[in-house]
């Protein structure tokens, strides 16, 4: 074969060697990343996937800041043991506004994606405080420090803008109002009607959990990081929505 | 060094031309098994991207021959499970709650699969060995002092709304009053209802403040928690004349619960349990000790 003794010379120019071994990279490299941005049933459209709110937003940047991915994955594989244990498996759609995703294959800890609503705020601040407390094997080192960091929100307009630069749908209004709905969430007795417009059963079909999530006066990096657990998988309806089977 | 590849005595091979202080590097060829291996992985990657989903296309990737899908792996894997309890699990909705623990085979079956569902949701807050966590408010299910009730349809009620959630407008509902943080009762009253209430449950207290705390108890407190302290299980006030304390029954302890109240919260179970499953979990948590 004539062809192949032609790759000798390949071989043997080191520069040519070089040029032509990029070029396969970049078209593997083009095969392999570019239809994930349009082809349609990588991500299936699925109701209820919502940005998230300025508060949860906040507590997500608290749970990436603290490393919790580093023994909690977001990502429920499609096996029988752990759709029963967790739930659903989780959708791309799930995770569609996650800046950065949180799948993660380390599970130290259990899977996270539906543990919004499965146990009580005043758990997760126990849990948070004093994991032994109300799970005495856990090894999960105590955050109880969150519900003494207060926070105010000064750059969390900063925040949502970003995640819009990067694709996240907020409206200019989400921009605009960011700082009135991260302290209205946290406030039952306030008026979080602005909120739940923009975020809540209107745009979106299912409610903003709004309340005092740790229960303190002050709005703290607690408040923030229960409310982000709140809604980790909750706003899918899998009561009406039924997956595609073939995929 | 680089020389003019020199061909060799028959069953020699050539060498590159590469010297390196007199010593020859031989270009000897591929071993011809390695190469035809080496093809064959060639045509077995194409033909796995025919039969597996691979290739992108205009709006899909091709789903490939055999209909491979992990999806519907789950699907069939849960289906197959499902249907060989299909019968049992047909059997235990239909069944009178109070009638399973006289069949034994449905009895043994709700205590099994009850056991599994108690360890993979409850136990977070209720403890592996369902003893709660005394004094954080997370109830112990072993003893025969219930907040809502310990019969099988009370448990079952309150696993399927839960308590107090926000996501089930059927949950349970009860709030206690913030007495010191609304400012229903000023510090000294407060103090006077927590030495009548210590003196409920026979614990040390001070007689003359417990005499003021009893009228202030008769007034503000017995509504729910009745005037003997017994408590009422159809609005979830714990009873407060016997040893078992949700919140603690120490003086601190019963300060800080008349000053800020509680509002221990439950998640609805119906949205993420079977009716089977709530029924068998409902049996299991009867059947530890304190069913009614």
């Amino acid at each position: 074969m004539a062809f192949l003794d032609k790759h000798k010379v390949i071989e043997t120019n080191a520069m040519l060697l070089m040029i032509l071994s990029l070029l396969v990279v970049t078209i593997g490299g083009i095969v392999q990343i570019v239809p994930l941005f349009y082809l349609e049933n990588t991500i299936e459209k699925v109701d209820g996937v919502r940005p998230y709110t300025p508060l949860e937003l906040a507590g997500r940047d608290i749970y990436i800041r603290e490393g919790c991915y580093g023994c909690h994955s977001q990502m429920i594989r499609p096996m029988r043991d752990e759709v029963e244990r967790y739930g659903h498996y989780s959708l791309a759609a799930e995770s569609m506004y996650d800046r950065p995703f949180q799948w993660g294959s380390k599970r130290t800890g259990p899977d996270l994606a539906r543990v919004g609503g499965r146990y009580s705020d005043e758990w997760h601040q126990d849990h948070f405080t004093n994991a032994k407390s109300v799970v005495p094997e856990s090894v999960m080192p105590p955050y109880g420090f969150l519900a003494s960091n207060v926070i105010d929100g000064r750059y969390i307009q900063d925040v949502v803008a970003t995640h819009r630069m990067t694709g996240v749908p907020y409206s200019d209004e989400m921009v605009e109002n960011a700082l009135a709905d991260f302290t209205a969430q946290a406030d039952p007795l306030g008026d979080a009607s602005g909120l739940e417009e923009r975020y809540g059963e209107a745009a979106f079909g299912t409610p903003v959990n709004v309340r005092n999530f740790d229960g303190r006066p002050e709005l703290t990096e607690m408040d923030a990081l229960i409310a982000y657990m709140q809604v980790l998988g909750t706003m899918v309806d899998f009561s009406t929505f039924t997956p595609v089977a073939n995929r | 060094m680089c020389a003019k590849p020199v061909k060799k005595e028959p069953r020699q091979v050539e060498t590159t031309g590469h010297q390196w202080d007199g010593i020859e590097e031989l270009n000897n060829p591929l071993p011809r098994w390695w190469v035809w291996v080496f093809y064959a992985t060639i045509v077995w990657g194409i033909g796995y991207t025919v039969a597996y989903p691979a290739w992108p296309l205009i709006t899909a990737a091709t789903p490939g021959l055999l209909g491979a899908s992990t999806r519907a792996d789950v699907a069939a894997e849960i289906a197959r499970v499902d249907a060989a309890n299909a019968e049992i699990k047909a059997k235990l909705v239909a069944a009178d709650l109070n009638a399973i623990e006289a069949d034994a085979d449905l009895a043994t079956y709700a205590e099994r699969a009850g056991s599994a569902v108690f360890r993979t949701n409850c136990t977070t807050c209720h403890g592996s060995g369902a003893a709660g966590f005394e004094g954080k408010g997370y109830p112990n299910l072993l003893d025969d002092d219930w907040l809502w009730g310990g019969t099988m349809e009370d448990i079952y009620l309150t696993i399927t709304n839960g308590i107090r959630n926000t996501t089930d407008p059927e949950a349970r509902y009860s709030e206690m009053p913030k007495f010191g943080v609304d400012e229903l009762l000023d510090e000294t009253q407060i103090g006077q209802v927590t030495e009548y209430v210590l003196g409920l449950s026979g614990q040390d207290n001070d007689a003359a403040m417990a005499t003021d705390g009893a009228v202030i108890f008769a007034e503000n407190c017995a509504a729910c928690h009745m005037a003997n302290g017994s408590g009422d299980r159809t609005q979830g006030a714990p009873a407060l004349n016997d040893a078992i304390w949700l919140y603690g029954g120490t003086r601190e302890a019963i300060t800080e619960t008349i000053y800020k109240a509680r509002f221990g919260v439950m998640p609805n179970w119906n949205a993420r349990l079977t009716e089977d499953e709530i029924r068998a979990v409902t049996f299991y948590v009867h059947s530890r000790g304190g069913g009614e």
